[in-house]
Parts: C-alpha cells; sequence; structure tokens
C-alpha cells in the first residue's frame, strides 16, 4: 500500500483507539486486533509521532503495583479523525470509479 | 526467552540510541509484556508475543535518522585523557588519511557495480537500436532489389530484437539487486553505530 496512505490509516486507527476513553499500549494492539495486527514497536513511533503533533498526552498512573502509561485524545487528534474520514469519501470515489468497469450492472 | 534476558538482550543491542529514548521503549516492551502476562499469558508467551529481538532491532534501525545515532556515538562517556588527545591530535595525519582511503575504496566499490550495471543497459539499448538498424536495411535493400540482403538484415535485427528483449529483464533485476544492496549497506553503516558494543557506563 501507498507509505502516505497507510501512516494516514495507522494514525486515524490509533487515534480511534483513544477517542472514547483514555488507553494503553496493550490495550491499543488488543482493541485493533480484530482490524489490523500492529506491532509494540510500529505502535511505540506512532504514539511518538502523535504526541510531538500534540494529538494525544501521556500520563503515567501506577497499575497494581507498577506503572501504565495512559494515552488521551486531544482536540487535534479529535480533528484529524474527522479529516480522516473526510479524505476517505473522497478515496471511496476514487474507488468507485476505478471499480466501476468491473462491475457488470453498471 | 524471559522478560529481563529480552530487555537486557535489547538494551545491548540498542546501545547506541539516546540514553532517553532507550529507557523510554525498554520501559514501552516492559509494560505490554506485563499487560500480556496479567491478561493471563505465561511470561515467555508475553515476551514472543512483542516479537523477535532482531526483527524489533531492524525496524528501530530503519526508523531512526543515521544523524542521531551518529551524535549518540560521539558524545563522549567519559573524560579524554591528556596523552589520548595529544595521541589523537599528533596521529592525524595517519588516522584521517586511512580513515579517507577505506572511504574512498568502500566508495569506489560501490560505485563500479553502478558502473557495470549501467554498462549492461547500455549493451540492452544498442542492441535494440541494432533491431531496428536491421530492419530498416532489410526495407532498403529490398527496395534496392536486393532480396537475399534484406532476408539476412532482418534476421539478424530478429536477433537482436530477442537477445535485447531478454537482457531487459536482466537488466531490470541486477537494477533491483543494487538498490537491496543499497538499502542494506545503510542499514549496515547504521548498525556500526548501535549495538554489537557493550554497554560502558
Amino acid at each position: 500500500m501507498d507509505i502516505q496512505l497507510k501512516r494516514g490509516l495507522l494514525d486515524a486507527c490509533v487515534l480511534a483507539a483513544i477517542k472514547d476513553e483514555d488507553s494503553y499500549g496493550y490495550k491499543i494492539i488488543k482493541d485493533m486486533k480484530p482490524y489490523l495486527d500492529m506491532s509494540e514497536s510500529t505502535l511505540y513511533t506512532i504514539l511518538k509521532r502523535l504526541e510531538a503533533a500534540k494529538m494525544l498526552t501521556v500520563r503515567t498512573a501506577e497499575h497494581e503495583g507498577r506503572l501504565r502509561k495512559y494515552y488521551h485524545i486531544e482536540e487535534p487528534g479529535l480533528k484529524r479523525i474527522e479529516e480522516f474520514k473526510e479524505d476517505w469519501k473522497e478515496i471511496m470515489a476514487v474507488y468507485r470509479f476505478i471499480t466501476k468497469e468491473d462491475d457488470p450492472n453498471e | 526467552m524471559n522478560k529481563e534476558q529480552f530487555l537486557n538482550e535489547l538494551r545491548s543491542r540498542l546501545s547506541g540510541l539516546p540514553q532517553t529514548e532507550l529507557e523510554e521503549r525498554l520501559s514501552f516492551y516492559a509494560e505490554s509484556i506485563d499487560d500480556r502476562v496479567e491478561d493471563g499469558l505465561t511470561e515467555e508467551e508475553a515476551v514472543a508475543g512483542i516479537g523477535s529481538v532482531d526483527e524489533i532491532v531492524e525496524q528501530i534501525l530503519n526508523e531512526v535518522p543515521l544523524s542521531a545515532l551518529v551524535k549518540e556515538k560521539v558524545r563522549q562517556r567519559r573524560a579524554m585523557k591528556l596523552w589520548e588527545i595529544i595521541l589523537i591530535v599528533l596521529g592525524f595525519p595517519i588516522w584521517f588519511s586511512l580513515l579517507i582511503a577505506a572511504f574512498a575504496i568502500v566508495l569506489s566499490l560501490y560505485i563500479s557495480l553502478w558502473a557495470i550495471v549501467i554498462s549492461i543497459w547500455a549493451v540492452d539499448m544498442s542492441l535494440a537500436a541494432c533491431a531496428v538498424g536491421g530492419v530498416l536495411s532489410a526495407v532498403w535493400y529490398l527496395i534496392q532489389g536486393n532480396p537475399s540482403s534484406a532476408f539476412f538484415m532482418l534476421g539478424a535485427g530478429v536477433l537482436c530484437a530477442g537477445l535485447a528483449v531478454l537482457l531487459f529483464y536482466g537488466c531490470v533485476e541486477l537494477t533491483k539487486g543494487m538498490i537491496w544492496l543499497t538499502k542494506k549497506m545503510i542499514l549496515g553503516i547504521k548498525a556500526m553505530f548501535v549495538g554489537k558494543e557493550t554497554v560502558e557506563q
């Protein structure tokens, strides 16, 4: 898949995974599992990128006697998800144009 | 491999990363292993779920820019002694010229490999040109009323065309091979700055 397209897709997936409630590394991977397999290394890079872009913030909290990092979505992150939905509408329109000739009903 | 071994292995293989980044990455993996164990996996299964150390190191090397690795390597972990500084300064004409020579040798080998690939491309192009030329001169001889020469030139043209097509696929594979080699070399250069050495602190 095109690198830029894939990057945008993965960013949006991670943002969606923390949209409703704050989440942590392993839970994000587990929540995305039915849709895509992401390794810890890939997730780490994406979280760092999103944090640098101020789309999410990190807080450390204690859990069962150890520390866990929780990721919280910020306003720019929510905006990014909306932008992604808009972009994807265009991509779907192009997709329909590309596959139109394959469809005997049209 | 248990959690302790996994993290130690990663730490020694990635010792060239900036210290804070290394610690942050390791604690990220450690947290994920703990969460997997809490989820009901054994420690071994949890570590296996993260992936192999080799895969992780290669992926990180691909992501981290070379400049960050060089900066970390150059940063001194301890103060240099006076005699070391004097030795480095006095030895400059020797080690610097050796360094330049080594660099030049590697670079020239790399360039000559590309030169071979380019010359094979040139052969392929000239074969293609011969094919066109052969067909055109066949037409010319035919107009001149010399069918046997025309037939010969046509045969030569078709032969060249066949060779050109075959060689074209060979050229494409060679070029792909060179691009692969270039990527491996960049990874190799990065690996020289990260890992291998034991942690000295």
